[in-house]
Order: structure tokens, then sequence, then C-alpha cells
């Protein structure tokens, strides 16, 4: 009887124990997941699902450094590979064990992927050498390898693999239509996802054979709501129904660092807003004095200080302080006057209009910057017609080129410098798919030999040469028109230790999240 | 009455074609829905492909013939986002807007009602003159600061109730819903009040006036020269007078109740047909679009069509047949 009891008590104690460790995060974030299959959409939201259910080869660290993930380490064997040593005893959701057949599979599917493809043509056929390395080949000396080793989040080549009830392949990679990925997931990553309805809710349950023992992480539950409106995902926060919510508007941010309950983190981001000036349709802009005019009629710190409310970076180049192409050197210019000299040394003494758009729900006051922007050039005797309008209407414009100049903001998807220059910068190249976001027109032989030189460039100390000229040359030439690089934020209560799992490139890893 | 909703039907059928229209119209105007369903950096020939794939090149009486010819069939077409038929969609939102419409009316019919009686029969008294002034001002704000003022004080400030979303449903018969679970009521009431609060004030005030015109009437005064009861008088003679007007705008009134909900549901995260529609716009998930476009006209006929009957009820010297 005795023993009994005690076995009992035994008992009730591991049940209260198990309780009291089972954590659940209620998570609001402005969208939610588009589908369960991560190569469906590239896109900052399913690349943050993707860390929650899947694990990449390698990620990114706090400090922009590889950390190992699925892959344990890795060695460059020639200038076209790098051999990765995989961890083992890995299992998949499914309970299928995870080897480098799933890397080969997976690295196939993402070459199908009509929004992964072109990151992943410089990639050959990888090598499965064994069970758990495999070789990594490119078709030339490729600098960006171990970037997008980042984006290769291995799946479960069995699970994925034969017909689903409806016939269709179980690894068809479907954007408009149903499919078997879409509602099925099997990943090596810490969570699972439970349950599932689109736009309303989300649950996520902590795998329990994670392979990550070592991880601090002890959030058991994540229900994740998509709160679409700013104000309504921070009241939700403030009143507590909520744990943590990302992204915090700028506006709100005085709210939650006064709440005693609440904490506000920002951090620096990759994504820089300009302004093309199109030199096809407007010859004035063909003056490299006219462009510079305009570099230095626009206030960038100003624009920050003002209408971003210090929540970002000015800029004058493209790639922010961390990226190798950053240049110290190249600091935003404001000076009204030399301006206004430019523009009379120019012959544009009396100005011209032009028409100028933007869009009004994609970037943080996207509408207010071109307001101030355009108010700026009037200063210096360009008047401008300002078109602003919401962002489904707007790159369809954009893509025929339709304005003077145009707002566009990037996000370097190889957290690499040289990713700017290809689509903002470069020589409109339809057939290689250089400049594709270049609505400014602006081509410059060298600069394009010098981004394309540093892509097969591996010596780490000439390429961060050859991207800083290409900055260098950007500025000088006020090819484009750099404003800002936009903080990040997030927010929770304070028993979140959510500084410790967010990073630049806006993958919390919430794994390892620690809730108190 | 046969005749009357056969009537109805046809009517409602050539609406639904001329918003079918319209929306198909309005849809090529609203941008490209590849661009949602791709990143940034996917090449111009990748969009250009899935474009083909999903038909958008085809002329306009192209795709405007597939969709008349599947919409026959009882296919409205595909959500682009959701990757569901958008009926389907539709229906699974429907609840919730149908939900927040008809608590908003409760709250509409049990305080215009009463206060606007009160204010007609006792216009000088200082509760009349204060719901006067108040509906002034509630008329006059717009329903999101309504909404955000409420969520401040409710949710954030005295947390007393949630701040967004349905909180937990029940599923009755293919129906999820709120109105059976504390936790449901807890979300409707903040959304409820803020819907309510933008046709509240008309209402009183319509009953007030129409209440005060009737009381003016020689059969009331006829009525009091009888010496019929206070109640009587204002109930049965008096209030059964005012109700026909009401119930005639009451029935426009709602419609537009529906169209307020775009604004309520978005403030309050409510899984609803307003807040899918405008991130259809958003996302131009045109099939979703059309499909709500033409849902919301068939509801619009079905209501109207309601308070007509209903308005004969009331009226029977108003007989239907002959309107």
């Amino acid at each position: 009887m005795k023993r009994l009891k005690f076995i009992a008590l035994v008992l009730v104690m591991l049940l209260v124990a198990g309780t009291a460790g089972a954590k659940t995060l209620k998570l609001a974030m402005d969208a939610d997941p588009v589908s369960l299959d991560p190569h469906v959409q590239l896109s900052g939201g399913m690349l943050q699902y993707s860390h929650m259910v899947f694990d990449p080869l390698v990620r990114w660290s706090q400090d922009m450094k590889f950390e190992a993930r699925l892959a344990e380490k890795w060695e460059r064997l020639d200038e076209n590979s790098v051999r990765f040593y995989l961890r083992k005893g890995v299992k998949f959701h499914s309970g299928n064990p995870f080897t480098a057949k799933d890397v080969l599979w997976t690295l196939n599917r993402l070459k199908k992927s009509q929004d992964f493809k072109a990151l992943f043509e410089p990639f050959t056929d990888a090598v499965a050498v064994d069970d758990f390395t495999v070789d990594l080949k490119t078709d030339k000396p490729y600098a960006l390898l171990l970037n997008m080793a980042t984006y290769i989040f291995p799946m479960d080549s069995v699970f994925y693999t034969g017909k689903d009830a409806t016939g269709l392949d179980k690894d068809a990679i479907v954007k408009t239509g149903p499919s078997f990925a879409l509602t099925n997931e099997s990943g090596t990553g810490p969570f699972k996802v439970t349950s599932r309805e689109q736009g309303v809710k989300m649950v996520f349950t902590r795998f329990a054979d994670y392979w990550d023992k070592s991880s601090p992480g002890n959030v058991s539950e994540i229900i994740l709501t998509p709160i679409k409106k700013d104000p309504t995902r921070v009241a939700a926060l403030l009143s507590g129904d909520v744990d943590f919510i990302m992204p915090v508007s700028p506006q709100d941010f005085k709210m939650v660092e006064k709440e005693k309950n609440t904490k506000l983190v920002t951090m620096s981001g990759g994504r820089i807003i300009t302004f093309q000036l199109n030199q096809e349709r407007r010859p004035e802009f063909k003056d490299v004095r006219v462009r510079q005019a305009i570099a230095y009629a626009v206030n960038n710190s100003g624009i920050v200080k003002k209408i971003m409310k210090g929540t970002a970076t000015a800029a004058g180049q493209q790639g922010p302080k961390g990226y190798v192409g950053y240049k110290e050197s190249l600091t935003p210019r404001f000076d009204v006057k030399k301006a206004k000299e430019l523009m009379k040394a120019a012959g544009f003494e009396k100005g011209f209009e032009v028409s100028m758009m933007a869009p009004n729900n994609r970037y943080v006051s996207d509408e207010k910057i071109a307001e101030a922007v355009a108010a700026m050039l009037s200063k210096i005797g360009i008047k401008v017609h300002l078109k602003t309008m919401p962002k489904a209407q707007y790159w369809p414009l954009f893509d025929e080129r339709a304005a003077d100049i145009m707002m566009i903001g990037w996000h370097s998807d190889t957290e690499d410098s040289g990713n700017f220059s290809e689509f903002l910068t470069m020589c409109a190249d339809k057939e290689k798919g250089y400049g594709q976001y270049n609505s400014g027109n602006y081509c410059n032989k060298k600069l394009d030999a010098l981004v394309i030189g540093a892509q097969t460039e591996t010596d780490p100390e000439k390429r961060a040469a050859m991207l800083q000229e290409v900055e260098q040359i950007l500025y000088d030439d006020a090819a484009f028109i750099p404003l800002h690089w936009q903080h990040l934020s997030w927010a929770a209560k304070n028993n979140v230790k959510l500084e410790a799992i967010v990073n630049a490139q806006n993958f919390p890893y919430f794994g390892d999240l620690v809730v108190e | 009455m046969f005749a009357f909703i056969v009537r109805r039907i046809i009517q409602a059928t050539v609406v639904m074609l001329v918003i079918g229209f319209i929306g198909f119209a309005v849809k090529h105007q609203l941008g490209d829905p590849v661009r949602d369903l791709v990143g940034i950096s996917v090449s111009v020939e990748e969009r250009e492909a899935l474009r083909e794939e999903l038909g958008l090149n085809d002329s306009f009486l192209t795709q405007y013939g597939r969709f008349l010819m599947n919409a026959v069939r009882g296919d409205l077409g595909h959500s682009f986002f959701f990757k569901k038929p958008a009926l389907e969609v539709i229906f699974a939102k429907a609840p919730a807007t149908i939900e927040l419409v008809f608590v908003s009316s409760l709250i509409i019919l049990l305080v215009s009602v009463p206060v606007g009686l009160y204010s007609a029969i006792y216009p000088k008294r200082f509760f009349s003159r204060f719901a006067m002034g108040a509906s002034i001002v509630g008329v006059s704000i717009p329903v999101f600061l309504t909404a955000i003022v409420l969520i401040y004080v409710f949710a954030v400030q005295l947390h007393w109730l949630p701040s967004y979303g349905r909180g937990e449903t029940v599923n009755i018969m293919g129906w999820d819903s709120g109105l059976f679970t504390l936790d449901g009521v807890k979300h409707l009431i903040l959304p409820s009040i803020a819907l309510s609060s933008i046709m509240l004030p008309l209402f009183i005030r319509l009953i007030r006036a129409e209440m005060m015109e009737v009381l003016e009437a020689e059969y009331i005064k006829y009525a009091w020269a009888k010496g019929l009861s206070r109640k009587r008088v204002w109930l049965v003679h008096g209030f059964k007078n005012t109700l026909l007007s009401v119930i005639t705008v009451g029935g426009v009134q709602l419609g537009i109740l529906i169209a307020f909900t775009i604004l309520t549901e978005t403030v309050f995260q409510w899984q609803g047909m307003g807040f899918m529609f405008l991130e259809a716009v958003e996302r131009s998930d045109t099939a979703l679009l059309v499909a709500y476009l033409v849902m919301v006209g068939a509801l619009f006929v079905v209501v109207n069509t309601v308070a007509d009957i209903v308005y004969g009820l009331v009226n029977p010297t108003v007989t239907i047949a002959s309107r």
C-alpha cells in the first residue's frame, strides 16, 4: 500500500513537472504562411515558417556568421564544390531518418520551384558520397554557396514521394490549387504543424524527437494568429491576448515601451528603400550632375528622423553595414545649395517637371516618404507629380516603368551586396535576368563586369574590394537615390526572451525561444 | 404572393448578372494577382508562364464567357490565395459576418426603439436632449475610430474584453458559431458595438421623428379623447404606425451594415466575409472578389424582399400583389 502511494505521488509530481514545463506561446504576425510547402513561394513569411518546421543545412547567427544545423561541418574541396558532413540520428516528423538522399532530393525540388530556381541556377548535380556526406557542386566558382545553403531545408524525400489521393504527385509545387505539400509537412524542425485554418489560426507543437537536445528552447506549443492591422496587433499584446508580435509599427514603439509588462526589440535590417531616376524616359536624368543634384537635395537623415521616427538608418549606398560591399566613407549627402549649383551647371536652373510613383502599403510609411521627397525636389526647381497606390496596382506599373521616378525597396535574398546590383542597378538583360528592377535604366559596363566577377571570386578580400568599388561607382554616378535601411521590430511580454532568437534576416528561431 | 416571389427571383438573377459583369470588368484594374503568388525576384518569364497557366492572358470576353459558363454550374471560380473554390471560402466565412450583423442589429433594435420612443414622448426631458446630442456625435464618428477607442479602453486599459478575433467557436451543423460559448460572446461584444454605432443614432432619430409626427395625427387625438390608456395609445396606435418607415429604412440599412463589416472586421481581425473581401482586393484575388460581390448582391435582394413582405404584414392596406 505504501509503495502504491509512493508511486502515485511520483506520478503526480511528474505530471505537475510536465505541465510546468509546457509553455504555450501566442504569436501574432501580420500574415500567416500561405502554404505548408516551403518551396511554393520565396518570401520572408515562408522562410520564417521554414525555420520553425524544417531545418536548414546552415543558418545565420545574430552576428552574420554561419551556424551548423543539419550540416555539422563543411569544407571547400575545390573552387566548384563544398563538402557537407551531415548530422546523424536526425528524424523527420514522419519518423523517417534524415540522410544525404533527402538533401539531393530537396535540391532538385528547389531547382524546379518557380521562386527558387533562379537562386539555385549555379548549382549542378550534387553528389552523395555516403549517407551522411554530400558534395554540393556549382558550374563555376561560386562565392555564395554557403549563403545558399541557408535556403536548403531538407524535406522528407520518402514522405513526399508517390501520388496523393487525387493522383497528383506528392512532390508537385502548386501555387494556386490543392497539393499534397500544401496541407502536409514532414521536416526535421523543432515544431510540427498540428492544425491550420488559413488566415485564421495555425498551431505548432514541439516535435518530441527533435535532434537539437542542446537547444534552450522550452516552448511546447505555438499558436500563430495573423493580425493584419498594426494597431490591433499592438492592442492584442498590450491587452495580454498574445505574447509575441511582429512586426511593430514605428508609431506604436512608445506605447510598447511605456507598458510595464512588454518590451520592444529593434534591429537594423537589410532592406534598402530607394528612388530610381529613369534615364530613358527623361534625358535630363542622363546628366550625372542632375542625378547628383537630386541626391544632394534629398535629406534622408531628416526623413529617418521625422517620418521613420528614428526606426531606420539613413543610407548612402545599397548594402548596409555588415555586408561585404559596405564602404564606410559613402555617407548620405544633403546640401541644397550644392544641389542648386549642380542644377545650374547642368543648365536646368529653372528646373523641370517629372512624374513620380510609389506604393502606399508596401514599405513602412512609403507614401509619406514619397511626399517628403517630392517636396524636397521642389526646392531645387523640380516639380514632381506624385501618384501613390496599393502595391497590387503598383507592381504592374513598375514593370512598365510608368513614371520618371519610381520607388523600390530591396532586401538581398543572398544576404550579400552583389544581389542589390544584380536586380537594381545592372544593365537590364532579359535573358540573364539582370536589372529586372532597374527602372532607372542605369547601365554601366564596368559595374556589370565587377558584379559578375564577384560572383565567382572566392577570395573574400578581393571580393569585398570589388563590391566596394561597385558601391563607389554607384555613389559617384548617383545611379539611384538611396533613402534608408528599415529597422526590424519585434515586441513581446517581458517573460519571453526574444532577444536571443531574433536576427537581421527576420527569421526568429522559435525552436530556441525561452519563455520564463 | 407566388408571382411576387418569382418576380423577385428574376430580379435577383439580373442583379447578380450585372454585378458579376461589373466585378469582372473591375478586376482587370485591380492589379496582377500573379504578383502576390511569387517572390519579388522571380523572373518576368516565370510570371508570364504562370499568367498563361491561369488563363489571365485570354481576352476579356473569353474570360467572362468562361466565368459565366462555370457560374451557371454553380462554380464561381477558384481563390488563388486560399487555393479552394471561392464559394467554399465565402460560405466558411459567412457565419462570422452573419453573427456580427445579427448581434449588431439586435443591439440597434433594443436600444433605438425605447430611446427613440422616450425622446419622442418626452422631447423636453434631459435624457431626450442628451440622446439627441449624443446621436449627432455618434453619427459623425467613423467606425474604425469607434473600434480603436473601444479596443483601447476595454481591452488594453481595463482588460475586460479580448481585443481581436472570434475566440472559441462551436460547430453546429457546419455553422461555426461564437454565440454559444462564453469566450465567443465576449469576443462578439466590442465588434458588434462598434458596428451598431453607425446605425444606432440614425434609427433613434428616425423613430423619434416618425413617432412625434404620428403623435400629432388626428387619430391619436381621437384615441386620447376616447380615453384609451397611455400604453395603448403610444404602443398600439402610435408605435405601430411609425414602424412602417422604420422597416423600409431598416431593409436598406441592413445592407449598408454588411458593407460596414468590411471596416469593422478588419480592425478587429474578425474572420468574416468583409475582412476576406478587403484582403482579396489587396491581393487581387479576383475570383474571390467577384464571387463575394455576386453573393452580397444576392443578399441585398433577399433582405429587401423580406423587408417588403414584413411591410405588408404590418400594414395590411399595402398588398404585396399590387406592388
